[in-house]
This record gives structure tokens, C-alpha cells and sequence, in this order.
């Protein structure tokens, strides 16, 4: 189209969206420009409360960004960044040729993906369900109970499982009880997805329902008597009604947790890792740990990590625009809304 | 619409009671254990719903043994600095960022923004923490997870949904841009600033990550990782005095439990009805 077009006189300024586009006819007297140093002079309250927040956000976020030149050194923490060997990608190679990462990033893969499965619907069907109690009262309270667990933490909840599941715990005692043999959930490495699985649905499927019930309420009520005097029954009404019109939502939620499939719960993992041991409970993020903290094998430790980082900050940026694609707010874009 | 099914009704009951007692029957059980003696435990098989000879022997044991107390004190004190300290600068940034002809405000948030794209990783935030000098300070459970970048998001959404008019008002008033954010806007934004401030509240009271990280010192232990040594860990809290009636270990365990888990039972009903509000913005938003 640009051959079709007259060329346009390029414009020495570029135009800012928000700015009036500017009337035909005879120029009139520009607004009057401030400079930016009269415009910070302006702002000074409302920049100076911005200033902690920001100092934060660059100290804890952006700085650390440069200590993955580790990654590539032989770090020593005595000899610090500026006198370290720097070794190139020795680190890198050293963490692919190691089975234990592949080990690792089997296991973070594996348990993504059945988190993704079987964790990913338990919100939505648990919001179907909210939504249809016709009484006011019985749905508020039972929102309230649901909801509750998301606040409570790992350690806390871990500790509850191992009370339940554990090799002393209620669910061995009763299939003993039953003549059944005692089984231990907790310390089964072939189960550990699967317990991470649930553990995540206790914790957080309640409050996973507070965006699909949200979308739920935008559907509109004349597409359900429509379809009721058409003779759809409550499940073809489900079926034709309810999912699409939630869709948007949870396609949008599907590809952002996609987005984040490197990153199971650390706290969660680490804290029951040594039940089922390395081969079945290590991924990436207790990798880092155990390498770079724990045996202060700073390089490789940070090579892995970068490794991750990058990864998952691509999947993360592909999930959003992807989700801008099918025409939703991703993360980002709709911030300054 | 037709009327629904018997058996449609009876199912979503079945399965609403199903659901209610998955969330309950743990908490009660850790509860109930708390408070149950050494018969009780060996009756029932692990979690005492209703303690039949209820004791306060496991709680005399938590706050004699000097462990718990301590890492008590502990949480209370970063929780309550730490909510605080983020609240005061985030209001701050989400107030300076509310207007969008603030000069490079725009600049500023998708700095902040960003943050939510990515993280750093253990290894370089471990080597900040220890470069700063915060290595097992009790500043270390604060200052990495002082602002919430999704906290910010709500909180601003928030303050840029307040009516024009207002700010319109008081500028005719006289009245600057900071005695605006004090007269005005905070008194208007109760609500959202205590669903704020539990959110970070939580976050403190269950600091684990970055104790575990930054604290090697175990006097500077906060609550979870006295939970994780001696109830996951099964380590005993109490090495017994001669004379002393030792609760079962089972029943300190579960008091611990129980004392991490009050506070937030305690202040969560008050705070439940704003959840929905403040969580939609922060997923549509941010």
C-alpha cells in the first residue's frame, strides 16, 4: 500500500496518542511547551512518591539481572565478579552433560504438565458448581470456605498432608484398618506429581474460581432463555452457552500457564523433595538451590538458572502476545487501561 | 426454564457438603489434635476431630519451650514492619503513578511492570542479598518482597477510578498534590488498602523462601521454618525436665500448626468480601 499512497511530509516530531490532533485551517498559537526539567519541576511531589517504589523495583529486580555474569565465571565468592576466571559457556556444558538436569528438567516438565491436565479444570468445574447454588447465602459461605486456603502457606500445608497422607497419618491407618497395605503418598516418588497435583488444587482451586465465576456473571442471561425455549436442557445449555461464553477466559488463562510451565512451586517441592528424593522430586528451581546454595557451585548453579530465565521470560512474552492474537489483554498491554 | 432435576439437585448437594469437608476436615482435624491428649491420638489415626479429654499440654509446651515464642515474635514483628513498609511505598508509587500527564510516569510503570515478566533466579538474588549486607538481618524478609508489582497494578487502578472531580476540587482548594493523596484519596481507599495489606500481611507470615535463602542463623527463624524443622522435620521441640507431663509430640505439632494459622482465620472473614474486587482488577489489569 505504501507505493498507492502520496508520500506524506514526514512529521519532525513523533505524535503522542493522548495528544489533540491538530485542527485544520490556519496554525494557531501552539500551546505553550514546558521543558522537561519545568515538567519534573511540576510533577516533584507525585515523582518523588514514585521514587522508593522505583529504587525497589531497580535494586531488587534489575540489579540482580547482572549477577548472572556468575554464569559465566568460576565464581569464588572471596574473589567476587571482578576477579573471578571467566570460563565462557564451561558452565552451560557442565550442567547439560549432567544427568541430574536432564533428571531435573524431566521432572519440572512432568510435573507441569499433569498439573496442567488434572489441576487446570478443578477451578472451573468448582466455579460451574458455585455458580449454579441457587441459594445467596449457602454460595457466599461456601466461597468464603474455599477461598480460605490460598492464604494459608506451604510449610503449613505440607505439614497438613503429611498428618493426612503420611506414613503415620489417617489414610495409611484407615486402608490398614481395611486389611489394605499401608500405603505412604508422601514418600512415593511415582505418585509426587500427582501429590503436588492435589496439594495444588486444596490450596488453590477456590480462588482460581473468582475469575471464572466473574466471567460466568458477563454471559448473558437472555442467551440461557433463548436457548431454554429452543429446548435446550440444563446440559446442552452448559454445552452451547456456558463454555463458550467463558472461553475467552480460559483460553487466556490456559496459555498463561503455559507461559509459566518452568516454574513449578519451589517452596512447595522443596520442602518435600527429600521424601521421594532427587530422581523424582528435583526441578529445576530446587537444581539451582542445591547446586549454587547448598554445594556452592556458584557457576553452574547460575547457568542453569539463566537457562530457565530466558526460557521461561520467552514463553511467558510468547503466552501474551499470543493471547493479544486471539484478541484479549494479555498481561502487560492492558495495564495502562 | 424448566425445573431442575431431583437427582441433579441431590448430585450438586452431594458434591458442595464434598467439597466444604475437603477444605474443613483438615483444619478441624489440626484443630482438634491440638487439643487432644496421648489416648485421643492413639484412638483416632492421626487427626482428632473432637478431643475427647481435651489438654492444653501441647500449648503449655509450645510457649515454655522458648523455640516458638521466639520465632512468634519473629513473624508478628516482620509481618506488622513489613506490611507496613510495603504499603507506605506502594501507596506512594501507585498514587504517583494514578496520573497518566505525570511526566514520565508511563516510563516508570512499565518498569515496575516488567517485573512481573521475569525474575532474577535464586542464584543472583542470593548474591544481592548478600552483596547488600542483608544476609541474615531481618531486613532480608522484607526488602525482596517489599512491593508486590500486582498489588501496585490494583492499587493504582483503584486510585485512577476515583472521580476526577475530586482531585478538580481540592486543586481549586489549593490543596497540593500530597495533601490530596491524604485528605482524599487514602480516606476513600479503606477497602482496597486492607485487602492490600493482607495480601502482603500473608506474605510475611509466610515468609519461608526467603528465610530459608537469607537466614542461616536458626535464632532468626520466623514461624515456617520452625514448622519445618520440628513438624516436618519431626525434630522435638521439648527435651524433658524432670517432673514435666510431656504433651504428645503429635499434639505440639499440630498446636504449632494451629498458632500460624489463627492470625489469618482471624482477620481473613472481615476482609473476604473486598477478595473479588481487588483480585479482578489485579488479573484484567494487570
Amino acid at each position: 500500500m505504501a507505493d498507492t499512497a502520496p508520500p506524506l511530509p514526514r512529521e519532525k516530531r513523533r505524535k503522542r496518542a493522548d495528544e489533540p490532533a491538530p485542527p485544520d485551517g490556519p496554525p494557531v498559537l501552539a500551546p505553550r511547551r514546558l521543558t522537561l526539567g519545568q515538567r519534573i519541576k511540576r510533577d516533584r511531589v507525585m515523582l518523588l512518591l514514585t521514587l522508593p517504589g522505583l529504587l525497589y523495583f531497580v535494586v531488587f529486580h534489575y540489579v540482580p539481572l547482572l549477577g548472572y555474569v556468575v554464569a559465566f565465571q568460576d565464581y569464588q565468592p572471596y574473589l567476587g565478579y571482578m576477579h573471578s576466571v571467566w570460563v565462557g559457556f564451561a558452565n552451560f556444558s557442565a550442567a547439560f552433560a549432567e544427568p541430574a538436569f536432564w533428571s531435573a528438567t524431566f521432572n519440572t516438565l512432568e510435573i507441569a504438565l499433569v498439573q496442567l491436565v488434572f489441576f487446570f479444570p478443578v477451578p472451573i468445574a468448582l466455579a460451574l458448581l458455585l455458580n449454579s447454588i441457587a441459594s445467596d447465602r449457602i454460595r457466599r459461605f461456601v466461597q468464603s470456605v474455599v477461598y480460605l486456603p490460598h492464604f494459608i502457606g506451604w510449610v503449613i500445608i505440607v505439614s497438613i498432608f503429611q498428618q493426612i497422607l503420611g506414613g503415620a497419618g489417617v489414610l495409611p491407618d484407615v486402608l490398614g484398618g481395611l486389611g489394605l497395605p499401608r500405603y505412604d503418598m508422601m514418600s512415593d516418588p511415582d505418585a509426587f506429581p500427582w501429590l503436588l497435583t492435589l496439594q495444588v488444587a486444596w490450596k488453590d482451586a477456590g480462588w482460581g474460581t473468582i475469575i471464572i465465576l466473574a466471567a460466568l456473571l458477563n454471559i448473558d442471561r437472555q442467551q440461557y432463555e433463548a436457548a431454554a425455549i429452543d429446548g435446550a436442557g440444563p446440559r446442552r445449555r452448559l454445552w452451547h452457552v456456558t463454555l463458550p461464553g467463558i472461553a475467552p477466559v480460559l483460553i487466556l488463562l490456559l496459555i498463561l500457564n503455559l507461559g509459566q510451565i518452568l516454574s513449578v512451586g519451589f517452596e512447595q517441592i522443596l520442602l518435600q523433595r527429600d521424601a521421594v528424593g532427587p530422581d523424582a522430586g528435583e526441578v529445576l528451581d530446587t537444581y539451582v538451590y542445591y547446586h549454587g546454595i547448598k554445594d556452592n557451585d556458584w557457576g553452574v548453579a547460575a547457568a542453569v538458572g539463566l537457562v530457565k530465565a530466558v526460557i521461561g521470560t520467552a514463553l511467558v512474552l510468547g503466552a501474551n502476545k499470543f493471547a493479544h492474537r486471539l484478541g484479549h489483554e494479555g498481561v502487560y498491554r492492558g495495564a495502562d487501561r | 426454564m424448566e425445573r431442575p432435576t431431583r437427582l441433579g439437585q441431590t448430585a450438586k448437594a452431594v458434591a458442595v457438603v464434598v467439597v466444604v469437608l475437603a477444605v474443613a476436615y483438615p483444619l478441624i482435624g489440626v484443630i482438634g489434635t491440638s487439643f487432644a491428649s496421648q489416648t485421643d491420638i492413639i484412638k483416632s489415626s492421626g487427626l482428632v476431630l473432637w478431643p475427647d479429654h481435651p489438654t492444653l499440654d501441647a500449648y503449655r509446651t509450645i510457649f515454655t519451650g522458648g523455640v516458638v515464642t521466639r520465632a512468634l515474635f519473629v513473624s508478628v514483628g516482620i509481618t506488622v514492619i513489613g506490611t507496613l513498609a510495603s504499603l507506605l511505598v506502594t501507596v506512594g508509587m501507585a498514587y504517583g503513578l494514578s496520573r497518566r500527564e505525570v511526566t514520565g510516569s508511563r516510563f516508570i510503570l512499565m518498569t515496575a511492570l516488567f517485573t512481573m515478566l521475569f525474575n532474577a533466579g535464586i542464584i543472583p538474588n542470593f548474591l544481592l542479598v548478600k552483596g547488600l549486607g542483608l544476609y541474615d538481618t531481618y531486613a532480608a524478609l522484607v526488602m525482596p518482597t517489599l512491593v508486590s508489582a500486582f498489588n501496585l497494578v490494583v492499587l493504582r487502578s483503584f486510585f485512577m477510578n476515583l472521580p476526577e472531580e475530586l482531585y478538580d476540587a481540592a486543586k481549586v482548594d489549593g490543596a497540593g498534590d500530597f495533601r490530596i493523596l491524604v485528605r482524599i484519596v487514602l480516606p476513600l481507599s479503606k477497602a482496597v488498602l486492607a485487602v492490600i495489606s493482607l495480601f502482603y500481611a500473608v506474605t510475611y507470615w509466610n515468609a519461608f523462601f526467603n528465610s530459608l535463602l537469607y537466614l542461616n542463623d536458626s535464632d532468626k527463624w520466623p514461624l515456617p521454618m520452625v514448622l519445618r524443622t520440628y513438624v516436618l522435620q519431626g525434630q522435638s521441640l521439648n527435651s524433658a525436665s524432670a517432673g514435666e507431663v510431656l504433651a504428645p509430640q503429635q499434639a505440639v505439632q499440630m498446636a504449632v500448626l494451629v498458632i500460624a494459622v489463627v492470625p489469618i482465620l482471624c482477620v481473613y472473614p472481615f476482609l473476604q468480601r473486598y477478595f473479588t474486587k481487588g483480585v479482578l482488577t489485579g488479573a484484567i489489569k494487570g
